[in-house]
């Protein structure tokens, strides 16, 4: 597999997992304005990682919902962080944040790549990103002097730094007091290899419909 | 014998899926036709792309230009053509007569909170300034939700972008 299949293929398993865990939120969020601002983040998230599947599925000569729906659980490439499932809503936001910080930093560097295709799907996807960032500082700022999001932010601070990979990681590392307007407790960061014990039950329950007719026409 | 000109004319009459107060052409997501013999090449960018209804708008086009007697080939662009500022002003008249409130033109840095709470969104049923950010996200991935303090009405805000 060509370098920037399995560059787009972990950034769309990312958008894909995450999609699907944030819309977990869709009719319980503990307010009808979340319930819709969860509802539309994921939607906006899973419409990235179709757009990531098509540029992959161009060179790797497949579709995108193969690529999204027909894998093996261990050729997933998502890092394990999106895979959490958290039924609380400070680790919930937490996650939401920290992703969003990491997220910035890696369609900053997509935006720049010399490969064209790449670089213009990072533009699109980094222009709708933007309310997603105003929705994670809304409720970092909400919630700055909370003990408990404070705790979630720590607890969940490795995972994220394992979202990106060398210089990058850095650069969240050093973005992050800043944007929090305090500071993470030091954590190592989480490799994306290999996947959360979550992961094979969340598959097995994305999958499941297109698991059950093989290759029917949808 | 197809031309151009009658492509764009039959794209301008396929309503938005979502909000079919506005064509396909005033949302500016035809970017170019070519037409040549019978082929029809239309590059199409889409608006957000998780947005649902691009399937069913290449759809249309489809069926439209085949009832030009025209071979369809919809090109999919998945570069950052689009924004909202390629809603034509047409466009925005029609969604500003239909309760939503067109976005605003894009600046050179992204939107910030203390703008979108600011009171420098008009009402598109009263034409108030008093009018509050309720949520980021709305009824689909393009608007928020405002309310206005004038009329007492909520509404739907394009997003810009």
């Amino acid at each position: 597999m060509s370098e920037r299949a399995q560059r787009l293929l972990e950034i769309a398993d990312d958008e894909l997992v995450l999609g699907w865990r944030d819309s977990e939120w869709t009719g319980i969020a503990p307010f009808l304005e979340e319930d819709v601002a969860f509802s539309s983040i994921a939607q906006n998230e899973i419409g990235h990682a179709r757009a990531l599947y098509e540029l992959a599925a161009r060179d790797l000569d497949t579709t995108a919902d193969e690529l999204a729906f027909d894998r093996a659980p261990e050729e997933y490439r998502c890092a394990p962080f999106v895979e959490l499932r958290l039924l609380d809503w400070a680790d919930t936001i937490a996650r939401r944040v920290l992703y969003e910080a990491a997220d910035t930093i890696r369609l900053e560097a997509l935006k720049a790549d010399p490969d064209p295709e790449l670089a213009g799907l990072a533009a699109k996807m980094d222009r709708e990103e933007v309310y997603h960032r105003l929705h994670a500082e809304m409720w970092a700022d909400r919630l700055r002097d909370e003990p408990r999001f404070r705790a979630a932010v720590d607890s969940l601070w490795g995972q994220a730094l394992g979202v990106l990979e060398g210089e990058l990681a850095t650069v969240l590392a050093d973005r992050m007091p800043a944007q929090l307007g305090w500071t993470p407790a030091q954590a190592a960061p989480a490799p994306r290899n290999g996947h959360s014990d979550g992961f094979r039950a969340l598959w097995d329950e994305m999958t499941m419909v297109r698991r059950s007719i093989p290759g029917a026409s949808w | 014998m197809v031309t151009g000109e009658a492509v764009w004319a039959a794209l301008a009459e396929i309503p938005d899926p979502e909000i079919p107060v506005i064509s396909l052409v005033d949302l500016g997501v035809v970017r170019d036709v070519s037409v040549d013999g019978a082929r029809v090449h239309v590059e199409f960018t889409p608006t957000f792309l998780g947005c649902p209804a691009l399937e069913v708008m290449q759809a249309a086009m489809v069926t439209s230009i085949e009832a030009l007697g025209g071979k369809p080939e919809i090109e999919v662009v998945l570069d950052d053509s689009w924004s909202t500022d390629r809603i034509t002003p047409a466009g925005r008249k029609q969604l500003r007569e239909a309760g939503f409130a067109p976005p605003a033109p894009r600046s050179a840095e992204p939107p910030r909170l203390v703008q979108l709470r600011s009171n420098a969104f008009r009402c598109p049923y009263c034409g108030s300034n008093d009018t509050r950010l309720e949520n980021l996200f709305g009824p689909t991935p393009c608007r928020s939700l405002r309310y206005c303090g004038g009329c007492r009405q909520p509404f739907e805000q394009f997003k810009t972008i």
